[in-house]
């Protein structure tokens, strides 16, 4: 009995007392449920990223990294768990890669001053930094993903997308509901034709969406999907001949889980990203040899070099070069939460930057400011090649529709900003 | 011993017929309550309320509405996240159409226009009964969840369809919003708990209670001997989804503070709070109380052993978890198909003769 009291004391006394010698990156991360082949791989970049800098540099300015991993399986109850018992250990900076989730930490973080990071995901309006004062979107957002979209096809029609119709698939959540403002605008400026298409969740079941679209003959297909959806709209589309080059995903909806069980069928299906793909880049030779060769890959460590893990890798290159910029600003190496967002709003990444990385051209180039916490919004398009199973950039990082989406933009945060009494802060 | 009515004597009907008969029992209640209300709010801090406490009192109130429906009347019903959602959404409403008035009084009212999306789904209790029933009440699950995912005036036309709780308060301390402290959100949910099972503790013993339990067991019986079924199903559709409508209110505006309806209320919700209440114990207000402390503090528990102290992979975590609950969901149906409110009686059996059990 005195054993197990010694134990809980000593459970308690590590729990309570801040760490402060390390940098502490929570990753609320989901391995389980419907949507864990998309929770996986962005996880596993997440923390490989951060292992590599620990064995390679030992850490970042030379202070250690600890990442906690708390699982949510993509729900909201066990993610404010999650959020509730690592936000004492001093963490930095919260990626709850949830929609539902993000929604509710906004204003906690908000209260409790910690800076989160939805990197393509999460309230699009939280580019507007005036209002959302510790919420950050770079480097693109959903409603430039829809005009990134939008813009991809005027461009492959020359200029003119009227009289055409476009069918948008959606997950009939927060998440898939974003982008149906931004394409309505759209439709009214450039005069194409939209047809919105619930699915619901999980989304196993698309029969009668995929009928409709062969029905109506639709000339592009968006998908806003995630987890299983994806993969049974690929799958249904191919079973009715849509041609897939017609049809376009946003970045939650290209992974390789998507595409592959169709196999040969999927073939010239496209994605959006904000983020290069591949492993052709000099940072994966210091993973192979600090992490992967090591052992110490995060989870089964097979997931190295899928679209998603680049993107955790990526989500984490973020964090740690903001965190660097906090370093630089307050000049400490120890930094709090508070400082860790002032990094994040003065972040800034240069190609020069990425090079000295190891990560050539592996993401837009943007800058965040008190005003903008959603970067430059650059989308590109990767395009699947079923015979050699990969992803490919078919269209560099690319400007989307500014005028359209920062008028929705302001419109969706001066509303929340009047819900909850929140005051200008930049000028 | 220490545990016994000997000695313990009553000189008045109303004595004798209180919650708690025997004294030992009497004191233990007023110590928790005096726990409840006088310690815990000053030890409280956000963890303990947003992971532990806060789903603990908000699904016990669920769980006694439940409790009512099914384990006094008899009647079968899947459609407790869908009542959920009622009460969230009317909460939301009126919290944004009327920012000046107290949360007291929005959760009260939320909770008794669930009563009456309540009693319009409980008329076909009057036709069909068990499985049938079951079915029907399935039925208003997904009715709601869609409509309040379809029509855009239940989320004040958001371009995300989510709804989020602004800043509200009691008397001047806020109860909503990211503001409000650990101990008042506690002690609001605690206080409508406190009403909640007092309410039904009263109501079931008295004679609305004895004719859900009449038309429970048999209802032709009850019919016979001048059980009004009507009034008596209704009834009981009304009581249950005020307290699943005061809950759902709760669960969104204090507990979360942002909901997606298919999300937060769907099915599982509805299959959640039954589980909470077979678990333990039908027809039995603890066992709402022991049936929603076990769903809630389980997981926490075998996360925070498995994977804060033993320092296991998360995934692993979560998937021993799904193994271990449903394990003991398994077993207690087996050894107890009473629940834990029956263990609970047991013990206290036990404990009345030692230790000279003969």
């Amino acid at each position: 009995m005195k054993l197990k009291l010694a134990t809980v004391a000593l459970g308690a006394a590590m729990a309570a007392g801040p760490v402060m010698a390390d940098l502490v990156f929570p990753s609320l991360s989901y391995r389980t449920g419907p949507y864990a082949a998309g929770g996986i791989p962005f996880a596993d970049g997440y923390a490989d990223y951060f292992t590599l800098l620990n064995e390679r540099d030992g850490g970042i300015g030379g202070v250690p990294i600890k990442v906690i991993e708390c699982e949510t399986g993509y729900n909201t109850e066990k993610g404010v768990e999650c959020y509730e018992s690592t936000k004492g250990e001093g963490s930095l900076v919260y990626q709850p890669l949830s929609t539902g989730i993000t929604y509710q930490l906004i204003p906690k973080t908000t209260a409790d001053g910690i800076p989160m990071h939805t990197m393509g995901y999460g309230r699009t309006s939280a580019k507007n930094g005036d209002v959302f004062s510790h919420t950050f979107n770079y480097p693109a957002n959903y409603w430039d993903g829809a005009s990134g979209a939008v813009n991809y096809l005027l461009e492959e029609n020359g200029g003119d997308l009227s009289g055409k119709k476009i069918a948008l698939v959606y997950h009939n959540s927060a998440y898939g509901k974003e982008p149906i403002r931004t394409l309505e605008e759209l439709s009214a400026k450039h005069g194409f034709e939209l047809a919105a298409l619930p699915v619901d969740h999980p989304g196993q079941e698309q029969k009668s969406q995929w009928l409709q679209i062969r029905r109506d003959r639709p000339d592009y297909v968006l998908m806003w999907g995630w987890g299983v959806m994806n993969q049974v709209a690929v799958q249904e589309a191919a079973n009715i001949r849509f041609p897939m080059e017609n049809f376009i995903g946003i970045w939650w909806s290209g992974s390789e889980n998507d595409v592959l069980p169709a196999g040969e069928a999927a073939n010239g299906y496209k994605a959006l990203t904000f983020h290069n793909v591949g492993t052709d880049f000099p940072v994966f030779d210091d993973l192979q040899k600090h992490v992967i060769d090591a052992g110490k890959a995060a989870g089964a460590g097979d997931q190295v070099g899928t679209a998603l893990y680049n993107r955790g890798l990526y989500a984490a290159m973020l964090a740690a070069e903001a965190a660097k910029t906090a370093q630089e600003i307050h000049g400490t190496a120890e930094i709090t939460p508070a400082m860790m967002r002032d990094g994040m709003e003065a972040l800034e990444m240069t190609e020069a930057k990425m090079t000295e990385l190891g990560l050539p051209n592996f993401g837009p180039t943007f800058s965040v400011s008190c005003d903008n916490h959603g970067g430059d919004a650059l989308v590109g398009v990767t395009q699947w090649d079923a015979a050699n199973k990969a992803w490919t950039l078919i269209s560099e990082f690319k400007p989307t529709d500014g005028d359209v989406i920062g008028g929705l933009i302001g419109e969706d945060s001066a509303a929340y900003a009047s819900e909850n009494n929140i005051d200008s802060r930049c000028n | 011993m220490f545990y016994r009515e000997a000695g313990d004597f009553k000189t008045s009907y109303i004595d004798d017929s209180q919650t708690f008969p025997i004294k030992f029992d009497r004191y233990r209640y007023y110590v928790v309550l005096a726990v409840a209300f006088g310690i815990i709010p000053f030890l409280i801090n956000d963890y303990l309320a947003n992971a532990l406490l806060l789903p603990f009192l908000i699904y016990a109130i669920a769980a006694i509405g439940l409790n009512i429906l099914v384990g006094y009347c008899g009647q079968v019903s899947l459609g407790t996240g869908g009542f959920m959602a009622v009460g969230a959404y009317a909460c939301y409403k009126l919290m944004t159409a009327f920012p000046d008035v107290s949360m007291f009084i929005h959760v009260l009212l939320a909770g008794g226009i669930t009563a009456i999306v309540g009693v319009l789904f409980g008329l076909p209790s009057l036709r069909i009964k068990g499985f049938y029933l079951a079915v029907a009440t399935l039925a208003a699950q997904f009715f709601l969840v869609w409509l309040f995912n379809r029509v855009p005036w239940f989320y004040n036309y958001s371009a995300s369809g989510q709804i989020n709780a602004p800043e509200r308060d009691v008397f001047g301390i806020i109860i909503t919003g990211p503001n409000a402290p650990a101990w008042a959100t506690y002690l609001f949910c605690l206080i409508f708990l406190s009403l909640c099972a007092l309410i039904a503790r009263n109501l079931t013993r008295g004679t609305t209670g004895r004719t859900w339990m009449a038309i429970r067991d048999m209802d032709i019986a009850a019919e016979i001997i001048g059980v009004n079924p009507l009034k008596a199903k209704l009834t009981a559709f009304a009581v249950s989804s005020f307290f699943v409508g005061i809950a759902g209110a709760l669960f969104f505006a204090v507990y979360l503070g942002a909901v997606e309806v298919g999300e937060v209320f769907g099915i599982q919700k509805s299959f959640l709070v039954l589980f909470m209440i077979i678990i333990g114990g039908l027809g039995s207000i603890f066992g709402s109380f022991a049936g929603a402390a076990f769903l809630v503090l389980l997981p926490v528990v075998l996360k925070v052993v498995g994977a804060d102290w033993l320092g296991w992979p998360t995934d692993i975590v979560a998937h021993l978890q799904l193994v271990i609950v449903g394990g003991l969901i398994i077993l207690f149906l087996i050894l107890e198909p009473h629940g834990l409110a029956q263990l609970w009686r047991v013990a206290k059996e036990k404990l009345r003769l030692w230790p000279f059990p003969h």
